[in-house]
């Protein structure tokens, strides 16, 4: 019985983070549309609004083309990696008081190993097509990855410092439900760190380098077609729905709000994610493209020599203030 | 005999020559404006060789000029720099008239600048909307495009065409402008300063637009001289060579603006120069729009190459078609001057030669056209080798190619 209600949750989980999914990509259309003086979907339904069931059905009855010279098994294995890895990372996430599929002491080590293995995904699909602009967006993401994992881990580790706790839950709680007691306060150097991360981590603007149209094509998916495409589509969008979640969670005090609202407990956390993927968007809409060598001199010279100032200060000032 | 398949795809990705592997970017892709191929040797994503491959818009009209009136020859130049095909019409027409000992009434030459300028607006206004898209600014592609818009829509007013204009003629313009034109280009005149300003708010000191742009493909003075470059790529490496200053035509000696000069030959520096260059256009604009003099737009002593008008001038009692006019610059062989002559105008893209030889038949010998495209894209191995592949993006933007002019 047990099993057959988190069955269930899983699948109400799956079904709402997907809608959510579909009409992120209607929101930033919509955004950036607005933001470069046009007008974004406008013919699926009232101002659009049926534009991503559109996309979705289109995608899904296109044809799922194989290059021949494609090694299948990773090939079509990569979507799907990518995919499932972001969306367990999605059974960690508090969204309200003991909304939580899977409610583990090591919430925050979980997620990182999932954004990781995610990546994992990217490459095998660089590799696996067998074509130099997939292969290049391979190595790119790679590189990306892992120096980038290292001051996303960091940035958090003040975090974890002054709350005691990798679960996701304590994490909030120890904030408290006041304003003042947000991390953001405390941790504003990690905050700063953790954006830029959180942005190389999922391949936005401006560190989308693995996919960058004018240079690669289209990176890494360059060879991908129909619901495979998608699927590495929706694998970027819950990406960055979970970099917004861990922003929210570490940062910006979770769940809790200005005021409680009781229909819909929820309602602060997805507000709050909400504003992430609206910067999201509305980076993407400002900025030009860093190149490959000087996304890696940010990684390793700036985030993470500040990070780890940032641990010592906290540490420093743990350890005289309590 | 069959051909092989080209193997764009399908060559390993290592060729076993150690790290080393080519890359074959283009002719269909998105940052090679049109159907540039670069065949890279690459280590990792520094470039190791880079070999620029032009001639896939070849279309052969230096050849097809030889059997086609020097009127007919006008919409060819329509389609070499496509993007502001009006400033190849009017380096067209200045050559001709000067091969034929034409003159052209300050009128049309007025209307010859206030097109040239427009174009070199809507060409400029595409390099930038291009070149920020290629180093990933999305929005500025946009906002470029509405105020090229804007452009497009007073050329349709001008002349109907949007983008083939072919409207200047050999001693003249084709049509007048009507004063509805001019107040609207009037109002464009007025934003546009701000419009720029827009721009730049957006990039001119984004932090990454200068750090991919600050001390990238830098060409001293005398490189980018020896490399044959010219227009804004030259200028902003330090030269200061303008042919509308130097040697001017049209009513560029009537109006009063400066060459913009860069100093450090980056790509920043070509970026600042064309920028700057445009606001000089929308001075130039706005001064012909305040001293455009009356008069008649085509000279009576031009070949009668012009549509007659009502009223202006009388269709001869021995011609019953249009098409007569043609006819006659061909037929009346002996009548033009016999000779050579070279020309060149600063279309948007740099120095833009036409060199003629003339018979003195009603069409050319030969033709040749000296397309700024072309001789910039002998400049990409010297830019880009040495560099990574997003360097080499930037720097086939700077250079504002187009291959419609380049392949001819």
């Amino acid at each position: 019985m047990h099993v057959l209600i988190v069955f269930i949750e899983i699948l109400v989980l799956f079904a709402v983070v997907m809608l959510h999914v579909a009409y992120a990509t209607y929101f930033e259309r919509k955004i950036i549309g607005h933001m470069q003086v046009r007008l974004g979907p406008m013919q699926q339904g009232w101002h659009g609004l049926l534009q991503p069931i559109a996309d979705g059905i289109k995608s899904f009855f296109k044809e799922d083309i194989v290059p021949a010279q494609a090694d299948v098994l990773p090939f079509r294995a990569a979507p799907i990696i990518c995919l499932t890895a972001m969306m367990a990372a999605l059974a960690v996430l508090p969204f309200a008081s003991g909304w939580v599929l899977a409610d583990i002491n090591i919430g925050l080590l979980f997620i990182f190993a999932m954004s990781s293995l995610a990546s994992y995904g990217v490459i095998l699909a660089g590799w696996a097509t067998n074509s130099k602009y997939t292969f290049l967006g391979g190595l790119r993401s790679m590189a990306q990855v892992v120096s980038y994992e290292i001051s996303f881990g960091l940035s958090l580790v003040g975090v974890m410092m002054l709350s005691g706790s990798l679960n996701l839950s304590k994490i909030v709680e120890a904030q408290g439900s006041s304003f003042g007691g947000m991390y953001l306060f405390p941790q504003i150097i990690a905050f700063f760190v953790f954006c830029v991360a959180m942005l190389a981590e999922t391949n936005r603007v401006p560190f989308d380098l693995p996919e960058a149209e004018t240079e690669l094509v289209s990176g890494y998916c360059t060879e991908y077609s129909g619901m495979r495409y998608a699927m590495f589509f929706m694998a970027e969008y819950i990406g960055m729905m979970v970099m917004a979640s861990i922003g929210t969670i570490c940062f910006l005090g979770g769940w809790n709000g200005p005021f409680e609202v009781a229909f819909f407990p929820p309602f602060w956390f997805v507000f709050k994610i909400y504003i992430f993927m609206f910067v999201f968007i509305w980076i993407r809409a400002t900025m030009p493209r860093y190149r490959y060598d000087q996304l890696m001199d940010i990684g390793w010279k700036l985030l993470i020599p500040l990070s780890l100032v940032n641990i010592v200060l906290t540490g420093i000032v743990k350890a005289f203030v309590g | 005999m069959t051909r092989p398949i080209s193997k764009t795809i399908n060559v390993p990705v290592a060729d076993g020559d150690g790290d080393r592997y080519t890359l074959r970017m283009g002719p269909q892709h998105p940052a090679t404006h049109g159907v540039l191929r670069v065949d890279l040797e690459l280590d990792g994503e520094t470039i190791l060789k880079c070999t620029p491959h032009v001639g896939y818009l070849h279309r052969g009209f230096e050849k097809l000029a030889e059997h086609r009136t020097y009127a007919q020859s006008l919409i060819l130049t329509d389609r070499l720099d496509y993007i502001a095909a009006m400033s190849n019409n009017v380096g067209y027409c200045v050559a001709v008239e000067k091969l034929l000992g034409v003159s052209c009434p300050m009128r049309a030459k007025y209307i010859r600048t206030i097109v040239g300028e427009m174009s070199r607006l809507c060409s400029h206004l595409l390099w930038l909307a291009t070149h920020a898209l290629d180093i990933g600014a999305m929005t500025v592609f946009l906002y470029c495009f509405r105020e090229r818009e804007i452009l497009l829509d007073l050329f349709e007013k001008l002349c109907g065409a949007r983008l083939t204009f072919s409207y200047t003629r050999i001693g003249g313009v084709r049509q007048d402008v009507t004063a509805d034109f001019m107040s609207e280009l009037q109002r464009f005149v007025d934003i546009f300063p701000s419009k720029v300003s827009d721009y730049e708010t957006l990039i001119d000191t984004n932090r990454i637009w200068l750090k991919r742009t600050v001390g990238i493909g830098v060409l001293s003075a005398d490189e980018a001289l020896s490399l044959g470059l010219t227009g804004a790529c030259l200028r902003g490496s330090g030269v200061d060579y303008d042919i509308r200053k130097h040697r001017p035509y049209d009513a560029y000696d009537q109006v009063d603006f400066e060459v913009p000069i860069g100093a450090d030959g980056d790509i920043y520096a070509r970026y600042r120069c064309r920028m700057e260059e445009m606001l000089q256009s929308n001075k130039i604009l706005q001064q012909c729009i305040d001293q455009l003099p009356p008069g008649p737009i085509f000279n009576d002593d031009a070949p009668d190459l012009v549509m007659p008008m009502q009223g202006e001038r009388k269709i001869e009692a021995d011609t019953t078609t249009y098409g007569s006019g043609l006819i006659k610059f061909i037929d009346e062989h002996g009548s033009h001057p016999v000779g050579d002559v070279y020309v060149s105008t600063e279309v948007p893209k740099g120095e833009l030669g036409f060199y003629f030889i003339s018979d003195g038949s009603g069409h050319p010998y030969r033709m040749h056209i000296r397309s700024p495209s072309f001789i910039h894209i002998g400049a990409i191995p010297y830019l880009a080798e040495g560099g990574f592949i997003a360097d080499l993006i930037a720097n086939i933007g700077t250079l504002d190619v187009v291959l419609g002019e380049c392949d001819r």
